[in-house]
């Protein structure tokens, strides 16, 4: 049994958030700087170039990438020979305060019902998974809403086959418009159950941008709905432009032979995402 | 480091405008031009179109004119001691379409965000005279550099969500709608369209 104490944890977290929010990851950046260096459209190109300006700007002075710091979304991978001393939601959920206090970022976290901001921006939405081993490894994913709000899930059914996902997929994304800060990474979910198939597609937003799936035939339709997103001209921002999404990744589950659950979790160009192994 | 790859962000034919907008300056907009603006304007966001509106609703005067004025959608981080202002990129739009022609109706002559307005605020926007302009989405940390004093007019308690009034310099937007109706993202999607 490997012991992990939870201050540790909690400290991991804050950290986890504070760089989230000001320091893109590589593969985020050479997603956009090679939509750069494709885009076709004049006013596209000028906003894909402020873009890495942006993120240059962030952190270097120690701005939020974005203003819209997030709900601060958590996926934990704990090994089964892990032993966490002291509470672990608890320290989790006081790495995030401390991580949006001590960095300055917003806490625009509140009630559904009466919108009371909680003034720290918990609760974090966190998922446990128990895996082999003796490493615990956090994933730490703020989700800003304006990608967020263009999210959908839906229960089609089997009938509608590979050609009614894409074509729900590719309507659901160009529905979206310029909301939620194309280009964007569109996470599918297909498969499962009805909250399988959501978490499946927030997950999908956790590997590397471009990165295809393992699965031959998801890759070709994770391709061929890029492509075809693409094809629509929408472009950044919705200012024209072949680069309406950065990149499609699915996640596939078997599911119920009278059902196929299709979850879309988009995210925006201010793709922030940080992971620690401890 | 792989941050300072390529130039620092440029745009040619930039058209600077000041703020409050002159008549003519509002006129001279048109959907697709990349604006860089420069003077006052004031922010709000939920909480704030929220509380104006129900301050509408009571018969009360509100804590600022906006006749005249710009207001942009923004909820902008906590500013680092020292600092301005944290970031400060736009939020979308449509959840404030519920309440923008009612302060249309009261001079406001543009309103500032990101995405596409309802077909209502389209309207009230043409039927007073108004524009609406996109800032650039997700690029907080630039756009809080072209933002050189921020000061708290009303709301303290809405936090981010408060009303603020900025001076901004070369503060970069893309004009949507127009004094004659256009709207831009309709424009790109036409014009996709056509190249079919």
């Amino acid at each position: 049994m490997r012991e992990i104490d939870s201050t540790e944890i909690s400290k991991a977290v804050r950290d986890l958030a504070i760089a989230a929010a000001h320091d893109l990851e590589p593969d985020i950046l050479d997603a956009l700087l090679a939509a750069r260096d494709r885009e076709t459209g004049k006013l596209a190109g000028n906003i894909l170039q402020l873009l890495l300006t942006n993120a240059n700007i962030a952190s270097r002075d120690r701005i939020p990438v974005c203003q819209d710091t997030g709900t601060g979304i958590l996926f934990l991978e704990i090994g089964q020979e892990v032993h966490i001393q002291g509470d672990l939601h608890e320290a989790l959920q006081e790495g995030v305060q401390l991580g949006y206090e001590e960095g300055y970022l917003r806490k625009s976290v509140c009630d559904p019902l009466t919108r009371i901001n909680t003034g720290t921006n918990t609760p974090a939405v966190v998922h446990l998974e128990m895996v082999p081993g003796d490493r615990l490894i956090i994933r730490f994913l703020p989700k800003g809403c304006g990608s967020e709000n263009m999210s959908s899930l839906v229960m089609l059914p089997p009938a509608a086959g590979i050609e009614g996902v894409v074509r729900h997929v590719i309507d659901r994304v160009l529905a979206a418009g310029s909301n939620p800060c194309p280009p964007m990474i569109v996470g599918v979910g297909l498969g499962g159950s009805f909250e399988k198939a959501a978490l499946l597609a927030k997950k999908a937003l956790l590997r590397p941008v471009g990165e295809k799936s393992e699965r031959a035939d998801v890759a070709e339709l994770e391709e061929r709905m890029l492509r075809e997103i693409n094809a629509q001209g929408q472009g950044v921002h919705g200012f024209g432009g072949i680069t309406t999404a950065l990149a499609v990744h699915m996640e596939t589950f078997p599911c119920h032979i009278a059902s196929l659950p299709v979850a879309i979790n988009i995210q925006c160009h201010a793709h922030r995402h940080k992971e620690i192994v401890i | 480091m792989s941050l300072l790859r390529g130039e620092p962000a440029f745009f040619d034919n930039l058209h600077e405008v000041l703020l409050p907008f002159s008549n003519e300056a509002l006129a001279s907009l048109a959907a697709g031009q990349l604006v860089s603006l420069s003077g006052t304007l004031y922010t709000g966001r939920d909480q704030t179109h929220r509380r104006l509106c129900a301050l509408l609703d009571e018969g009360k005067e509100l804590p600022v004119n906006l006749a005249g004025q710009l207001l942009y959608y923004v909820g902008p981080s906590p500013a680092r001691p020292g600092r301005v202002i944290g970031a400060a990129g736009p939020t979308t739009s449509y959840r404030m379409d519920s309440y923008t022609p009612r302060l249309l109706e009261l001079g406001l002559v543009a309103t500032m965000g990101k995405g596409a307005r309802s077909a209502e605020v389209r309207q009230a926007m043409i039927r007073h005279g108004a524009v609406y302009l996109a800032a650039i989405g997700g690029a907080g940390a630039f756009l809080s550099k072209c933002i050189k004093k921020s000061e708290l007019v009303a709301f303290a308690d809405a936090g981010p969500e408060a009303l603020f009034r900025f001076e901004v310099e070369n503060f970069p937007a893309v004009v949507i709608n127009d004094l004659a109706g256009r709207d831009y993202y309709e424009l790109v999607a036409a014009a996709s369209h056509c190249e079919k």
